[in-house]
């Protein structure tokens, strides 16, 4: 029965084909410096073109020239992707307890990675928004409208997606601000996740099932994805509601010491993340729609678009060592929801 | 034992040659697999398998595989009886076509089918207002399965079908049997090995698919959950033990599957006494 499906040449050509160039990516024999900054999914845009800009900006400093590759994905994928020899030189990724796991299953990222950088390492920060259908037909202001009989939410997966982790942590946080207590917290986002239809396994997928499927009522989203499905879809697609409470997600960045091999990639590298603090980065986060810190440089009607809301921070939850494992770990509060 | 019983050179070469290259592609990560279940232990590994999640998991896979590659079985035959015993204009096409599964990336595929079965997609608004939901649904599942388990039932089927001389349905005729007699007592017996070899390879096949069912599946735990997805997710929580666990599980179904259904070959080609 095997020649039956060797005899497929199509396919066969086609799978070679592909085996072929993904081993033969051309490998430049200059000697330049290289590196691989792995990433979480919407920063995409983001990085694109932070890498031309640091890359004039390093060579203006006359030096050697840097080439900047971009891997992005699932952020607790990416992490792991690291952790089993992925050799990335930069991680920017979408919560601590991603770069946390590398610092703990391998010898790549210093264990007080976090104390390097301004900012807990976070160049940037945003939070989470609900992304709602032109004109609000449903009505959505705030988290408790999200539970109404006939309101579908759409948000990926927390096990595999550092943005849902942040949308279930505000989400918690409204609801233990609200109720004041853990149990009606617990309870609440049980109902939530009740009403969501479709668990994609990351941030930029939930995205595309709210608007190019067009399923559910409302995405739990980044603030800076949200502000990017209005501007390539139009605005007169959908509209953005901010909720009374949500999180300040703040997305940090890590050097992967172990994967530097030699003084000038080194250099290069901690250059690439020290620029992430300059103001003409500043100004292009927030031109990504990402709340920066130095908005000396940033256009005014960036900074305006910002509404002010009151944020709880990841500490309120005694930090991602204890938070991720209470309720994203094995058993833990997302578990219990749905059944294990 | 190793002396070759045929005159042709080359056996023992031939064979180290076969045993190495099946030791490293498949051997190997198998047995890596299988030593993470020994030093797990039987009693842990049934604590990762216990939970309602994974059994659902499991479950949804297996069904959901079995409907897909049951459908293929008829739909399959039906294909290719129409591609080997009629002439018509575009046959070589459609027979190309066949193969489409095989190349297409599965995620392709899956996209493709939700952006169709999506509720604002071309078939999901014309099968939303009756009620039914495919994308989202298990119904989604079986749908993206059966694109990937089709060409083996037709690809194994239409040798034989090309081999069944149309002399033996004529004398079938002839000694006064119905058109569903001949059928039944002729066509299908002969084409029951590799039918169910077809089914077989579907099944094992779609069992484990997951690039293009993790689009067009809900992803809902204990609903649209996948094993496949559990495992990854196990990853993603660096739990390797919960995820070799599932993935051991679903080695041994299957590996039970196909031996059922190879001692159902066997006894049914003792029972016609040929192929």
């Amino acid at each position: 029965m095997l020649q039956t499906l060797l005899r497929t040449p199509a396919a066969t050509a086609l799978a070679a084909l592909l085996a072929g160039s993904a081993l033969f990516t051309p490998s430049l024999a200059v000697a330049e410096i290289k590196l691989l900054n792995v990433s979480y999914d919407p920063t995409r845009e983001f990085y694109r073109d932070y890498n031309a800009l640091f890359a004039k900006w390093w060579e203006a400093q006359g030096k050697e020239p840097v080439v900047i590759e971009q891997s992005h994905g699932g952020s607790g994928a990416q992490a792991r992707a690291v952790i089993d020899g992925l050799e990335a030189q930069i991680v920017t990724l979408a919560l601590a307890s991603d770069i946390d796991a590398i610092a703990q299953n391998s010898d790549l990222v210093a264990k007080d990675w976090q104390a390097q950088y301004p900012h807990n390492s976070s160049p940037y920060t945003s939070t989470i928004v609900f992304l709602v259908r032109k004109g609000n037909p449903k009505g959505i202001q705030d988290w408790n409208d999200l539970i109404k009989d006939d309101v579908q939410v759409i948000t990926p997966n927390p096990k595999t997606s550092g943005g849902a982790r942040w949308n279930f942590l505000a989400a918690w946080g409204w609801a233990e601000k609200i109720t004041g207590d853990e149990a009606s917290a617990k309870d609440y986002v049980s109902q939530l996740l009740r009403h969501v239809p479709v668990l994609d396994t990351g941030a930029r997928g939930a995205t595309t099932t709210f608007v190019q499927r067009g399923v559910g009522d409302v995405l739990l989203a980044w603030e800076n994805e949200a502000f990017l499905a209005l501007k390539q879809m139009g605005p007169d697609a959908f509209d953005i509601v901010v909720p009374s409470v949500s999180i300040l997600a703040e997305p940090p960045v890590a050097l992967v010491t172990g994967n530097l091999k030699d003084e000038a990639q080194k250099e290069a590298a901690e250059a690439y993340l020290s620029y992430l603090y300059s103001p003409e980065a500043q100004a292009l986060a927030i031109a990504h729609y990402y709340r920066s810190w130095d908005h000396s440089q940033a256009k005014p009607e960036d900074v305006a678009r910002f509404p002010e809301t009151e944020l709880v921070t990841i500490a309120d939850f005694g930090g991602w060592s204890e938070a991720q494992p209470r309720f994203f770990g094995d058993g833990g509060v997302f578990d219990q929801i749905y059944g294990e | 034992m190793l002396r070759a019983p045929s005159p042709l050179p080359g056996f023992g070469l031939g064979l180290g040659v076969l045993l190495s290259a099946l030791t490293v592609i498949v051997l190997v990560p198998l047995a890596a697999l299988l030593g993470r279940g020994v030093v797990m232990g039987p009693a842990e590994m049934a604590g990762h398998l216990s939970s309602g999640r994974v059994q659902a998991a499991l479950l949804l896979s297996f069904r959901a595989a079995f409907i897909a590659s049951a459908f293929n079985l008829v739909f399959g035959l039906a294909l290719a009886w129409v591609l080997t015993r009629y002439r018509f204009p575009g046959r070589r096409l459609i027979d190309a076509a066949v193969d489409l599964p095989f190349a297409l990336p599965t995620a392709v595929a899956g996209i493709a089918m939700t952006a169709l079965y999506a509720p604002n997609g071309v078939f999901g608004q014309l099968l939303a207002p009756l009620g039914i939901q495919i994308a989202y649904a298990e119904a989604g599942i079986w749908v993206a399965l059966i694109f990937v388990g089709l060409p083996f039932v037709v690809r194994t089927v239409q040798p034989v079908i090309d081999e069944i001389d149309p002399e033996w349905e004529e004398a079938s005729a002839t000694l006064g049997a119905s058109r569903l007699r001949t059928l039944r007592r002729v066509v299908l017996p002969t084409l029951a090995p590799s039918l169910m070899t077809g089914f077989a390879m579907a099944l094992a096949r779609s069992v484990g698919e997951y690039g293009s069912v993790i689009f067009i599946a809900g992803n809902i735990p204990k609903m649209t959950e996948i094993a496949p997805l559990l495992i990854v997710i196990r990853l993603e929580e660096f739990n390797y033990d919960a995820a070799a666990a599932i993935g051991l599980a679903m080695l041994g179904i299957s590996f039970a599957m196909l031996l059922v259904i190879n001692a159902m070959q066997i006894w049914n080609i003792r029972r016609i006494g040929h192929v």
